[in-house]
């Protein structure tokens, strides 16, 4: 089509011609309006449809708006969505969710449990908050669309640790000043379930605990190792099982932060000595936290050894190095193998097939070490390095092992110090 | 000197077939008392001392079981506590939570909240008792183990990740006497207005699709889940790309 704009004299002299039978049609038409038909009837006019195109070919929209921009590059580019804010500038209760935080980062567990909090609020009615209360080094930055409308932060170096004692005592505090309706726990190996039974004695209460199913009103909970379903008024203090509510996704919050200054703490019977070194390899490959996994692209097999004794990681194998014979069937990850639940895990060697992926599901952290910068763990991984296994898994050791002498001779040090 | 350690035990039930048994977690509790004091461990149950399960306990090695006689729909607590505090112990055990009734594993939080005790949750070992102090080792998941020190008295709640209990033998079992004493009747008030019924199947959760258009549902339903645009070193020197490996692990404090 030319960019030449044709004149229609007719359809002029007959807009000109406020008398002319045609006239309302054609005034209509001009401005985009209904057309009706002799019979009365709307009629679609096919040339008024769609718009010119880039290149002068008409185009006609049928997916409304939703398709990508034609702008730019070609990549459909996410455009970021800006979630309605909700707002509670003065909340006449609060529920208090004491997240787990492992790895500083809520966990989806914490999620669905802040989402079921926003439930409790919604069915008790008037003007109540969610409230965060997380204790020690805090990694997580979407509180806000997580569902936390206030955040209690806690960072006196006396929670840190193993200090369940000091951290009771804390909340105990908080539940003196802030109205508290209900405090929801995870209900958790990860220190929930410990901490919410400590404040439930503590205040006396008696908690729902194994909760799955809650209202405002009643509660039901697993009972006599999970082969009983308990119902009951819902009570103040509650321990929560997984996927016990929805997450909050449609909704941005303030997560603005409520100080409290001078928490008076008791000396505690507890003293923290620290983690313990724990053989890497007796952990079982399921729920080991670090694993280092080889793949067909590993030749040094002693070096990939000594790599995970020092990285401290569990050993983990790709389907072709267990079927070649370097590792032992029990450490194959994958669909037919384990499926694995680490927070990290360093894939060296190892391209990804499907079989293999599906087995790292669950993984925050993958690492790549790969010559193939195209191969699927690449797309994967949330770094990946493209080279030599070998030469990066020998300066990767180096520096581990600077970093150990550094930190033993600092504590040597302090300990000189002291 | 010896020090003086309770074991509290309690009627389990297994997981298929639902009978009742030795609970695993209260087994290890048991075994851990016998590891720390041998026959001079007291093994304590607040229920029925007709109960055949406790003679799967006293198979263990136990001469004797203490029993506070009560009724089920009583309050365990109440009688436990009244008794400990007569006995002055320096450790009492427990498992983490029973197989059987409420199972919130408050018992021992109860107590140690009346006693003014200090708890220690998930003990995977007691390694040392020295100068009134316990040195533990505590069951964190993922296999990870905590040091830490507790003064006596304490209570600790034993973990599945514990020693494991040692055989039951039938005959001793039988011989082991059982001495019945009558506990504390306060009936467990709150209990008695909950319903029970049988644990449902949980639904799985579906994954919802929020999506307005046609457009959004098929891409939802056809995109592959978005692979995080992780950060790819190419070009960079060995030394980089170790480094930025190294960084990584410790920013997730897997490299202590």
């Amino acid at each position: 089509m030319s960019d030449i704009i044709r004149r229609d004299p007719r359809a002029e002299w007959i807009i000109r011609n406020r008398l002319h039978p045609l006239h309302d049609q054609y005034v209509s038409q001009e401005e985009g309006g209904e057309i009706r038909g002799p019979s009365g009837i709307i009629r679609k006019f096919p040339h008024k449809v769609g718009f010119i195109g880039p290149n002068g070919v008409k185009r006609i929209d049928r997916l409304k708006g939703n398709a990508a921009s034609a702008t730019g590059k070609r990549s459909s580019a996410t455009q970021e969505v800006q979630l309605p804010l909700h707002q509670i500038s003065s909340p006449e209760f609060y529920v208090v969710v004491v997240p787990d935080l492992v790895g500083g980062r809520l966990t989806s567990h914490d999620k669905d449990i802040l989402g079921l909090a926003h439930k409790l609020i919604s069915e008790h009615g008037g003007q109540g908050a969610v409230a965060a209360l997380c204790f020690g080094e805090v990694k997580e930055e979407h509180f806000d669309l997580a569902g936390v409308d206030r955040l209690i932060h806690l960072n006196d170096p006396a929670f840190d640790g193993y200090a369940p004692e000091a951290r009771v005592q804390a909340l105990a505090y908080v539940d003196t000043q802030l109205t508290v309706k209900h405090w929801l726990f995870p209900d958790s190996v990860h220190g929930g379930a410990d901490l919410g039974s400590r404040l439930a004695a503590k205040l006396g209460e008696r908690p729902a605990t194994q909760a799955w199913q809650v209202t405002a009103e009643q509660v039901v909970c697993r009972g006599a190792s999970s082969s009983l379903d308990i119902s009951r008024a819902m009570p103040r203090i509650a321990m929560l099982l997984e996927e016990c509510g929805d997450a909050i996704d449609e909704t941005r919050h303030e997560a603005s932060s409520i100080e409290f200054a001078d928490i008076p703490l008791l000396e505690g019977h507890i003293v923290d000595k620290g983690l313990m070194d724990v053989d890497p390899n007796a952990i079982p490959l399921a729920e080991a936290e670090f694993i280092l996994s080889a793949g067909n692209g590993i030749h040094n097999w002693d070096q990939f050894h000594q790599a995970a004794a020092t990285l401290g990681a569990t050993e983990g194998a790709s389907r072709v190095a267990v079927d070649d014979g370097f590792m032992p069937r029990i450490r194959q990850v994958g669909a037919t193998g384990t499926w694995v639940t680490a927070r990290v895990y360093i894939a060296v060697g190892i391209s990804g097939a499907i079989q293999h992926m599906q087995g790292i599901g669950q993984v925050d952290k993958v690492v790549a070490i790969n010559t193939d910068a195209g191969c699927d763990m690449v797309k994967r991984a949330a770094l990946s390095v493209i080279g030599d296994s070998e030469e990066i898994l020998s300066e990767l050791m180096a520096l581990v092992n600077a970093h150990r002498n550094q930190a033993s001779s600092e504590s040597e040090e302090n300990s000189h110090a002291a | 000197m010896p020090h003086k350690i309770i074991s509290l035990i309690s009627v389990g039930r297994h997981p298929q077939s639902g009978r009742a048994r030795r609970s695993d977690q209260d087994g290890r509790a048991v075994e851990l008392g016998l590891k720390l004091s041998g026959s001079q461990l007291e093994v304590v149950h607040a229920g029925d001392s007709e109960e055949p399960v406790l003679r799967q306990y006293a198979g263990m090695g136990l001469a004797e079981i203490t029993i506070l006689e009560q009724d089920q729909s009583m309050d365990a607590v109440a009688s436990l506590s009244t008794y400990l505090a007569s006995r002055d112990a320096d450790i009492v055990l427990t498992g983490v939570r029973s197989e059987s009734g409420e199972s919130s594993g408050m018992v021992p939080y109860i107590l140690a909240e009346a006693l003014g005790w200090p708890l220690v949750a998930r003990v995977a070992d007691i390694v040392e008792i020295k100068d009134g102090t316990a040195e533990v080792l505590l069951a964190l998941p993922r296999g990870q183990r905590r040091a830490a020190t507790v003064k006596l008295p304490f209570i600790a709640t034993i973990d599945s990740a514990a020693q494991e209990a040692r055989q039951s033998a039938y005959g001793p079992g039988l011989r082991a006497n059982m001495v019945a004493q009558s506990g504390a009747n306060e009936l467990d008030e709150l209990r008695a207005n909950w319903s029970e019924a049988p644990a449902k199947p949980r639904p799985k959760r579906l994954k919802m699709v929020k999506a307005k258009t046609a457009a959004d549902r098929f891409k939802a339903a056809t995109a592959k889940p978005a692979g995080g645009s992780g950060k790819v070193m190419k070009n960079e020197s060995t030394e980089e790309k170790a480094q930025a490996i190294f960084d990584l692990l410790i920013e997730e404090k897997v490299i202590r």
